[in-house]
């Protein structure tokens, strides 16, 4: 089977594409090769040793879908690509977009429709949650810093300022808000959503759907340790019946297909708000290979057409903890995919 | 009082709350004065096990107790 894999940047704040390689050589039999696809050069997961068999980069998102099935068209020429599973929020466009024809070509995807993914959009969550009757913040999406006042009046204060496709800040004063609309608005455009802030503990949920509406995994996890950008570097598997059942209200309303993360903020009364959907897997997302419940691999088998039935155990207070690692390679490699965008 | 059923603890004093993932490291005698409320012992039993067993006197233990049970409370080991 040849897997092509996205998200190689094995960073501070990482994509999960090395945990999804490591999971998938783990979970699924041999012969398996993995193909990696990169945006830039320095991407560490195109030079760590036993991760992709060999990596070729891929236009950035914002070149289009012409020009991605172009560059596929040439790896799979080369490659005979089974199966591509991206990671990234913002490539996914693209290969959604592109998934009939890409099927057309031999290559199976396992990815949600445009129109799920549109529906758990930051934007558009509060009606997500008034159509599935799931729990989520208020919010208010805001074209001009003056709409703070009224956020402010209606959620009251603190309030969270979060861009349209990444970073958020607790804002205490309505000067707080002001500046991070600005500040979040240059960086990721309009609009800037104000949310409600809910108090609470931060716990995340790997999910894995099968687009009929089952929950074939789910892992609950808690961050240990979270970096100055907010990422885990280290979380424990959880036993929590109600995260649980939260995770397949969401996939049985939403007939979510693929891999997702669902961000939530448990009150100190025990009430679970969504506060994210993430429409793809998480960078922790081994600690479910780790757990029992290997969702990349389940992906991949789902994805090929083999029927699976929902993982009912896992390990709990399984833990991870991430590292960086110098990893050292000659100007001679870095020269070879600069030059011709793909290694040997 | 009752310690919740899944709170997970060693014989070297580690307390794991799998709903939450923390973690705590309780001394030798607040991991006795655990393992008596996971075997269902009430406050009064465990009173008259410590005081018959150490060299403490009531009101001083009473005082010491509070507080742990404090501390289990805010550490959401307890059932309500």
């Amino acid at each position: 089977m040849v897997i092509a894999v996205t998200g190689l940047n094995a960073i501070d704040s990482p994509g999960p594409g090395v945990a999804v390689i490591r999971a998938l050589r783990e979970g699924l039999p041999q012969p398996l090769r993995i193909i990696g696809l990169s945006y830039e050069t320095l991407e560490p997961g195109i030079y760590l040793n036993d991760v992709a068999d060999k990596t070729y980069q891929i236009p950035y998102p914002a070149a289009g879908t012409e020009a991605l099935l172009k560059r596929l068209e040439y790896i799979h020429a080369k490659e005979n690509i089974d199966l591509i599973i991206p990671n990234f929020d913002a490539e996914l466009f693209n290969f959604v977009k592109l998934a009939p024809t890409l099927f057309s070509m031999g290559i199976k995807t396992f990815i949600p429709s445009m129109e799920q993914i549109d529906s758990r959009d930051k934007t558009n969550l509060v009606q997500f949650g008034l159509k599935t009757g799931l729990a989520v913040p208020q919010d208010c999406s805001m074209y001009s810093a003056a709409e703070l006042y009224g956020a402010g009046e209606q959620m009251g204060y603190p309030l969270v300022i979060k861009g349209k496709f990444y970073e958020a800040e607790v804002c205490y004063t309505l000067e707080q808000a002001q500046k991070a609309f600005y500040k979040l608005s240059a960086k990721w455009g309009l609009p800037v959503i104000a949310q409600q802030f809910i108090k609470g503990m931060e716990l995340n949920i790997a999910v894995l759907g099968d687009g009929k509406g089952n929950a074939i995994s789910i892992i609950p996890m808690r961050k240990l340790y979270i970096t100055d950008k907010g990422k885990a570097w280290s979380g424990i598997t959880l036993e929590d019946d109600s995260l649980i059942q939260l995770a397949q209200q969401f996939v049985q309303a939403t007939h979510w297909k693929g891999g997702c993360e669902l961000e939530i903020m448990r009150t100190p009364e025990g009430k679970p708000y969504i506060m994210e959907i993430n429409p793809r897997f998480p960078a922790w997302i081994y600690l479910t290979a780790a757990a029992g419940q290997n969702q990349p691999a389940a992906l991949a088998k789902l994805a090929t057409g083999e029927q699976l039935q929902p993982f009912t155990t896992y390990d709990v207070g399984k833990i991870f903890i991430r590292y960086s690692w110098d990893h050292i390679i000659d100007v001679s490699t870095f020269q070879q995919f600069s030059a011709t965008g793909e290694n040997n | 009082m009752v310690i919740k059923k899944n709170i997970a603890t060693s014989e070297s004093g580690f307390i794991f709350n799998p709903s939450t993932g923390d973690s705590f490291s309780a001394n030798p005698m607040a991991n006795e004065i655990i393992q008596l409320l996971k075997d269902g012992l009430t406050i009064t039993e465990i009173k008259t096990k410590i005081t018959n067993r150490y060299d403490v006197d009531l009101l001083h233990l009473e005082k010491d107790l509070d507080g742990f049970f404090l501390q289990l409370r805010e550490a959401n080991l307890l059932d309500n």
